[in-house]
């Protein structure tokens, strides 16, 4: 039973670091000095048993800038829930003081000034500072990986995702679920997975032709620790050959299958699972509503949809965590489990401030090598960012990062309307900053990256919207995909995200004429990611080069073309 | 189990027939419905549909039903231009009244389920399907 009390020990990593506010006060030497790494690492081992999650890395081995989201809606019984509180909002709910280290680590006011006072987040070999720390405080803490590490930056794309798992394995994480490393390919994933010297899980990954269990990835895997038998399941992105090309591993279906999820925690619980920890890729709501619909799982680790949580979600006796994007954060969840069951926990979102946590040197540079035969294309500054324009891509409509790319699309492609796809990774660049390829290829970055340019007549791009806002609104979190709305240039539309599907977009509107879109007209759209087989164009990061390169400096102006309501 | 070579031909022939089929009044599947139980009530217990929330390919969609002591199962998908899919009957030897297929849904849509059960009640059970056009994953 999980007494209140345990619970309230759940505590908030950064607020009680730094309680003070009024950042324009603070230098960012004094800022850095009131942050310590102890601090930071500070936690009283509990119980006896220790969890580190990192989740949706997208590939980003080198402190980054990343903005969380100013919009992110939750419908249905989300209305007002976590994660879909920001802002002010989200900090009166966390007690989180304006202009402290946790308000730039986990909402997106003042970004820029606070970046400036806090520094880049992340890297894995801070990352690496951290895990080893708790490990000599726990030296057999599980490490645990739930995906989205293979994807997302130029050294991973030209090594097809093994920088990245050379840089893991320093880690020595002990299990590891999935979702964008399957575009790299079937093949290629098996391939690495068969070296993998951990786990490769996901009980929802099953042989497409005959509708079972794969046998490539295991549904879950047992550990001794701490003298509690400890079951992690594995649970992969559900909508894998929805979301990303079907073609790339057309011998997999995946699927929610919470039924086989509840046949799995029964199936460990008979052989002795003291501890039920699913490892899992859903995205938060979907882990909520399979916390409350299958029984028996203790700690549910969630990934896809780039939350950082300062707390637990508590549904019924289950725990959920969300650990953050882009290397963020670490989360530690210490917990006692007695007598065949969790009877309280310790958790702490660690943020791993790049200037404040020692580098790890033996990881630091296996991520040196990695990078070093491609030193000079990364470094190269392809375009600086006005002193005003801060490029970020998180939120729900739209981000500048994404109108840039959609401007980059019109332009190069001589198109009335562009497209591009509501996912959360991607990096921030502050104003006055030069943007090098490193920081394009950041946010664009995919196996499919073919910058296609197509009719569409009016009738069907709003059917496409409705198709991805229905994705992302539909009250039922298991009929939702986990990606932010597509991006949409040269194009204003208003949306009632309470509608159902096929009434919740209107008033589209053709922005250089101000005429509402002809249903029956065709337009010329430009768009990328597409998830069709043989998409036909040049790749969208060399689109979006040519194009900073013709700016020179990037300019952002507020983006109002999408009106939002029922919000 | 019995899967009829009429109910194949159907589900092969939905998407072609719908320029040919005038838009139903009523709601959709009632006309197998009432000559499958012949306009008994239906209850909510006792059968088990098992098919995705969403769908990967629309053109194959894996649907599983389970009705333990049922003799026969028939599996509607509401929104096709023709709902019959298919009717899994059961002899009294069969060792489970269970069956798996994979149909093809022309749009989003509900997969309904009723089962006849040996003492000639029935049940049912319902999925809502989605079939979207996909891309733009987080």
């Amino acid at each position: 039973m999980i007494s209140r009390r345990d619970f309230l020990q759940a505590s908030m990593a950064a607020s009680a670091i730094y309680g003070a506010s009024g950042f324009g006060a603070w230098g960012r030497l004094a800022a850095q000095q009131a942050l310590t790494q102890d601090q930071l690492l500070q936690f009283d081992t509990y119980g006896n048993v220790s969890l580190i999650h990192v989740t949706d890395i997208h590939a980003q081995m080198k402190p980054i800038y990343f903005r969380e989201p100013e919009i992110n809606l939750g419908v249905g019984s989300n209305v007002g829930q976590v994660p879909h509180i920001t802002g002010a909002d989200f900090r009166k709910l966390y007690g989180v003081a304006d202009g402290s280290a946790s308000h730039y680590a986990l909402s997106y006011n003042d970004f820029t000034a606070l970046a400036r006072t806090y520094g880049k987040m992340g890297g894995l070999d801070r990352v690496a500072t951290v895990i080893n720390s708790i490990r000599a405080e726990r030296p057999d803490a599980l490490l645990l990986d739930g995906g989205d590490t293979w994807h997302g930056s130029y050294t991973c794309y030209h090594s097809e995702g093994q920088d990245m798992v050379n840089v893991m394995n320093a880690l020595k994480p002990d299990a590891m679920t999935f979702h964008w490393e399957f575009t790299l390919g079937g093949d290629r994933v098996r391939d690495i997975v068969a070296d993998l010297p951990f786990a490769a899980l996901g009980q929802n990954i099953f042989d497409s032709e005959w509708n079972e269990p794969t046998e490539d990835f295991a549904p879950y895997k047992f550990f001794e620790r701490g003298g509690v038998k400890i079951a992690v399941i594995g649970q992969a992105f559900p909508y894998l050959p929805i979301a990303n090309p079907r073609w790339m591993f057309p011998e997999y279906s995946f699927g929610i299958r919470d039924e086989r999820m509840q046949e799995m925690v029964d199936e460990v619980r008979g052989m002795g699972a003291e501890l039920v920890v699913v490892l899992s890729h859903n995205g938060f709501d979907v882990d909520k509503q399979m916390a409350s619909r299958v029984r028996g799982i203790d700690v549910i680790l969630s990934g896809h949809t780039h939350d950082a949580l300062p707390e637990p979600v508590l549904v019924g006796e289950t725990i959920i965590i969300a650990s953050g994007s882009n290397g963020k954060f670490v989360s530690r969840v210490d917990l006692d489990v007695r007598d065949g069951r969790m009877m309280g926990f310790r958790h702490k979102l660690i943020p791993i401030f790049s200037d404040v946590i020692t580098p790890d040197a033996e990881v630091a540079a296996v991520i040196d090598a990695e990078r070093a035969p491609y030193e000079a294309q990364l470094s190269e500054v392809i375009g600086h960012t006005a002193d005003d324009a801060l490029l970020f891509r998180r939120g729900n409509f739209n981000g500048s990062w994404d109108d840039l790319i959609c401007d980059a699309l019109m332009s190069e492609r001589e198109a009335d309307i562009a497209m591009s796809p509501g996912v959360r990774w991607g990096p921030s660049i502050l104003p006055g900053s030069a943007i090098t390829r490193e920081d394009i290829w950041n946010v664009t970055s995919m196996t499919y990256g073919e910058a296609y340019r197509v009719e569409m007549t009016g009738e069907f791009i709003h059917t496409v919207l409705e198709d991805v806002a229905d994705n992302l609104f539909n009250p039922d979190p298991y009929y939702q995909q986990g990606g932010d709305m597509v991006r949409i240039g040269g194009m204003g539309y208003r949306i009632d995200i309470n509608q159902p599907i096929g009434s919740r977009i209107s008033e589209l509107t053709l922005l250089k004429t101000g005429e509402k879109l002809d249903p029956a007209k065709t337009y010329v759209v430009a768009g990328w990611a597409s998830v069709n087989q043989g998409t036909e164009g040049p790749q969208i990061w060399d689109v979006v080069e040519n194009h900073i390169r013709k700016l020179g400096t990037v300019s952002v102006t507020p983006n109002t073309s999408v009106q939002v309501a029922g919000a | 189990m019995k899967f009829t070579r009429r109910d194949t031909i159907l589900i092969a022939a939905g998407a072609t027939a719908t320029a040919m089929l005038p838009m139903r009044a009523f709601a959709a599947g009632e006309d197998e419905i009432a000559a499958f139980t012949g306009g008994a009530a239906i209850g909510d217990s006792g059968v088990t549909l098992t098919a995705p929330e969403i769908a990967e390919n629309g053109n194959t969609v894996p649907v599983e039903v389970n009705a333990p002591g049922a003799v026969s199962i028939m599996v509607l998908a509401l929104g096709n231009p023709n709902p019959g899919v298919c009717t899994f009957n059961f002899g009294p030897l069969a060792g489970a009244q269970y069956g798996s297929t994979r149909i093809r849904l022309s749009k989003t849509q509900t997969v309904t389920a009723i089962a006849k059960m040996a003492d000639g009640s029935f049940a049912q059970a319902s999925s809502e399907v989605k079939v979207t056009i996909g891309g733009c994953g987080g």
